[in-house]
């Protein structure tokens, strides 16, 4: 499935993803982080702990209905996988972000930010095997 | 006001999330697709939120503290071992499988699509069941 390239949108809500992460540093001293704001909220952590975490959560959520309300149209969300795909790499995902301790907004962009050689290779560990299981997909397998 | 902002905060990144393209695994999946459909989008979407962080970052931890906390909580694990790599490549390959990374997907909720919402819940799953294996292994370790 093509998609146009859109470097100036792609830019901006990168620069939204940054001040978020900024203010987020800045109001509560927290890396933004998906995978702990959302590992925070399903696990039987202390319950003040869980209300920030929700907040912020509903707030993401929130996100496309904005941008609803605005454009007049809910943001594109293509899904050219299988369910049983969705579902093996959500697994997948939760595994690894749990053992890997972040993802893409914790390791990818406040790790990188703050030059943590930790999250320098995450980052790099994660993007080989995302390119590997793409190509070994869609140009070995053919799915 | 800490909870009003720290929704706003999620708001403002909930857009970000939305107009740059990571709620969309078909953008996601093509960045990662030299060899076809190639779509170079992503590396901006890092490119500006990496160096908007990074100037922030900077500007933020000038303070003694944050203004809603009493302390700025920073990670400080450094080390750099098989859960990290291993961890981190396993999460390589389920975004691969599925082109939806956590704060990719957690923004995509909003757009009310069943497809979001299972991942969602199979990612949950994935973290209860890495938290139950890390707990079993921890005790397995304390024990020997």
């Amino acid at each position: 499935m093509e998609t146009i390239f859109t470097p100036w949108q792609s830019l901006a809500g990168g620069a939204l993803i940054g001040l978020a992460a900024t203010l987020l540093m800045l109001s509560l001293g927290r890396i933004f982080g998906a995978t702990g704001i959302l590992s925070g909220l399903v696990s039987l952590g202390p319950a003040q702990d869980r209300v920030w975490r929700l907040a912020l959560l509903l707030g993401m959520v929130s996100g496309p209905l904005a941008v609803l309300l605005v454009t007049g149209q809910m943001p594109t969300v293509q899904v050219p996988v299988s369910a049983l795909m969705l579902v093996i790499g959500g697994l997948a995902v939760g595994v690894g972000v749990t053992y890997g301790s972040g993802c893409t907004s914790g390791h990818g962009v406040c790790g990188i930010a703050r030059q943590s050689p930790r999250s320098f290779i995450a980052v790099l560990t994660f993007m080989i095997a995302t390119a590997a299981t793409v190509y070994i997909l869609r140009h070995v397998i053919g799915v | 006001m800490r909870l009003l902002s720290t929704y706003l905060i999620g708001l403002i990144f909930g857009v970000g999330i939305s107009i740059s393209g990571m709620a969309n695994p078909a953008k996601v999946l093509n960045f990662f697709d030299f060899a076809g459909t190639w779509d170079p989008s992503l590396a901006f979407v890092m490119g500006g939120a990496v160096v908007v962080t990074f100037i922030g970052y900077r500007l933020v931890l000038t303070r003694n503290r944050p203004v809603f906390d009493e302390g700025f909580a920073l990670p400080t694990n450094r080390k750099i071992d098989l859960p990290l790599i291993g961890g981190s490549a396993l999460f390589g390959v389920g975004w691969g499988i599925a082109g939806f990374c956590p704060g990719g997907s957690l923004p995509a909720l909003g757009t009310g699509r069943w497809e979001v919402l299972l991942f969602v819940a199979a990612m949950v799953a994935g973290i209860w069941l890495a938290k139950f294996l890390q707990s079993v292994g921890g005790a397995a370790t304390a024990k020997s």
